[in-house]
């Protein structure tokens, strides 16, 4: 295994063959099929005729389908600075704990991987629900309050439960949940890399904590923070799952109207040029990104 | 010049889970000092000088820095300074910016700043780097950054960490007589912690050698070398020849020291004030070993500040290493046992004096040898 990369082009090849086979024929030949419908219209109940038509997309662009991709992006970006300020204190716990407690920490970020995200979602409906944990513990706190007051005259009436699921809200708090451990472990590898003397440096020359984590951590976590944010905004963009059960009605996701074209609607070539106008997007929010961060380092250097 | 006292390490003592780091340890430490910690790795030097800056807290003990105790002080309250080993030079900070760090987050306004962070830069001889990314340093100017940044902020103490162990030996030697010099013209008091007893008695001007947490010996570096208190100290701060034996007289202007490791007894000119027939250990240095030529009828060469027969030993020459300046004999005596004598090579043809597989007289003088007690 000493000689160069170059001299085993041949043994690289071979291995190359069955990854690269499975991406063309599972990943890139059904995609540019879906391509392909987006330029077309159906001519039967199962027939599709692809004609190079424009009319697919010009229907996608119309504000009542634009709102919702934007509603997504928003859904997302709120979902990842969420994580963010949720992911960054656990991350810093994680990194700066004893190897032993790491090693438990770090399997309770993974612990949910273990299970099925449509059980966990439900678990989720189960605490968020009108009668859910979350509602009848503070049901019981109420009456005790209330209770407690009435003994001055002053009973707080009935309680009155917290809509916390089917809305907006809901969505959010369960792409948070779901996304966090994709948040957590891209921080807790940059943190983790981090050169421990540095932040030993900072307290050394007179820096608080709060300034060693502003000037120094978060600087030096960065590329942590880029990957960590890219694989949670990306996932909760084109988000299914949790929209379709924790969402109610105004909380439709991109995701979910595709959803509905591909089955209830049956109008394929309008779900994929949806579908594509989603990637697009995506797509130019990295690059605008990418550009952004490379001129703000090379502004710096 | 009076002594005054800065730093003063008062019985610390510092436990990781059951082990000890640091063991009862007490030391005073000069105003404008440039005091070594040295000790091989392990010893607990380095967890003395963390204490002091403050990234440990000591298990029993106090420090005290002016007379006043630090022990609870945070580490960004101290009047100390640190190099770290590794430099910490932040990456993502021009050379200037790093230097300004500390004055930066004390509140220093702009000019002011600017202006103090040119001269440390001036101070270490990177005048014109501030705009630099540390990424474009090598590792010399990185550690001169790392010096710059500390001194910038004018510590009581400035700690310095293994400060030369990263880099090549050509430097190192050179980055030891540029941190005298430094030393010398800040004024600030300097602990270097350094497992190179080159190093330490190069730039120290004293000692404190440590094994096992505890605190050995604390002396100048001529001292340490000249009269070690401990087979550790005689062993560990240059070479030596360490011979087991036990003392047959001692009186107070000089004591007999009776060895099986050697064919001739020890005869000391001053006293050793031990118990007598108890156990010593000879140290004897090899820059203080003679050789004279042996054989053919010659007489053993007569010591006029011993006894006949004491201090002398016969032996054969069985290796010999040349290294310019000096060469390095390894003699073997009577029993196998070797004895190491080290000769400077006076004239240009001195090294052809003594080869191998030559029987030889070695020789050394009453006041030579170290007798240890321990």
């Amino acid at each position: 295994m000493d000689e160069s990369w170059e001299k085993a082009k041949a043994v690289f090849a071979t291995l190359g063959v069955a990854p690269v086979a499975w991406l063309v024929g599972f990943f890139l030949l059904p995609l540019a099929i879906i391509w392909g419908y987006s330029f077309g219209e159906n001519s039967s109940l199962t027939e599709i005729s692809v004609n190079g038509t424009l009319s697919n997309y010009v229907h996608a662009i119309k504000p009542l389908y634009l709102g919702i991709i934007l509603k997504s992006f928003w859904f997302a970006a709120l979902t990842t600075v969420l994580c963010l300020i949720v992911g960054f204190p656990v991350a810093i716990a994680i990194t700066f704990a004893s190897p032993r407690t790491k090693g438990w920490l770090l399997m309770l970020i993974m612990l949910p991987f273990w299970t099925n995200l449509l059980i966990r979602t439900y678990a989720l409906m189960a605490v968020l629900r009108t009668e859910g944990y979350v509602n009848t513990g503070l049901g019981v706190v109420w009456s005790a309050l209330s209770h407690l007051l009435a003994l001055f005259g002053h009973p707080l009436g009935p309680f009155h439960p917290l809509d916390l699921l089917y809305n907006n809200f809901a969505v959010v708090f369960g792409l948070v949940y779901v996304q966090l451990p994709f948040m957590v472990l891209p921080l807790y590898a940059a943190l983790d890399r981090l050169d421990r003397s540095l932040i030993e440096a900072s307290l050394d020359l007179g820096a608080g904590q709060l300034t060693t984590f502003r000037r120094v951590v978060v600087p030096l976590a960065i590329p942590g923070i880029i990957s960590g944010a890219l694989v949670t905004l990306i996932p909760s963009i084109g988000a299914y799952l949790t929209p379709d059960l924790l969402g109610g009605p105004s909380s439709l996701m991109i995701a979910n109207v595709i959803e509905r074209q591909f089955k209830t609607a049956n109008d394929w070539p309008f779900g994929a040029a949806l579908s594509f106008l989603l990637m697009y997007m995506t797509f130019l929010a990295i690059a605008v990104q990418a550009i952004v961060t490379r001129n703000r380092t090379r502004r710096r250097g | 010049m009076t002594a005054k006292t800065i730093i003063r390490f008062e019985n610390i003592t510092k436990r990781f889970g059951k082990v000890i780091a640091v063991d009862d340890v007490s030391l005073s430490i000069n105003e404008g000092e440039f005091f070594a910690l040295l000790g091989p790795s392990g010893c607990g030097k380095t967890t003395l000088l963390r204490m002091l800056a403050g990234f440990e807290t000591p298990t029993e003990g106090r420090i005290l820095i002016d007379g006043q105790d630090i022990s609870r002080i945070p580490p960004n309250k101290r009047p100390v300074n640190m190099v770290f080993q590794s430099y910490a030079v932040f990456p993502h900070m021009s050379v200037a910016d790093n230097v300004g760090y500390g004055l930066l987050v004390d509140g220093v306004a702009r000019p002011e700043r600017d202006r103090r962070v040119e001269e440390a830069l001036a101070l270490v001889k990177l005048d014109g780097y501030g705009a630099r990314k540390p990424d474009q340093l090598s590792g010399g100017q990185r550690q001169r950054v790392a010096l710059a940044r500390a001194l910038v902020k004018r510590p009581r103490v400035l700690l310095l960490d293994e400060p030369l162990s990263a880099l090549d030996a050509k430097l190192r030697e050179a980055m030891r007589s540029e941190l005298a010099q430094l030393q010398d013209k800040v004024g600030i008091t300097f602990i270097i912690v350094t497992h190179d007893q080159d190093e330490a008695l190069a730039m120290a001007s004293r000692c404190a050698v440590m094994n096992r947490g505890l605190l050995q010996q604390v002396a100048t570096p001529s001292d340490l070398y000249e009269f070690p208190n401990s087979r550790f100290v005689a062993d560990f701060i240059g070479q030596v020849n360490m011979f087991e034996g036990r003392l047959a007289v001692d009186e107070p202007d000089r004591a007999v020291v009776q060895t099986t490791e050697l064919p001739a007894p020890v005869y000391l000119d001053h006293g050793v004030s031990g118990a007598r027939d108890a156990t010593v250990w000879v140290a004897l240095r090899p820059e203080k070993i003679e050789l004279h030529k042996r054989g053919e009828g010659r007489a053993p060469p007569t010591m006029d500040d011993a006894p006949a027969d004491h201090n002398v030993v016969p032996g054969m020459i069985k290796h010999l290493t040349y290294l310019g300046s000096e060469s390095v004999y390894d003699v073997e005596i009577a029993g196998g046992r070797m004895v190491r004598a080290l000769r400077t090579n006076l004239t240009r043809w001195d090294q052809e004096d003594f080869t191998w597989d030559e029987p030889v007289w070695l020789s050394w003088h009453a006041c030579s040898p170290a007798v240890l007690l321990s």
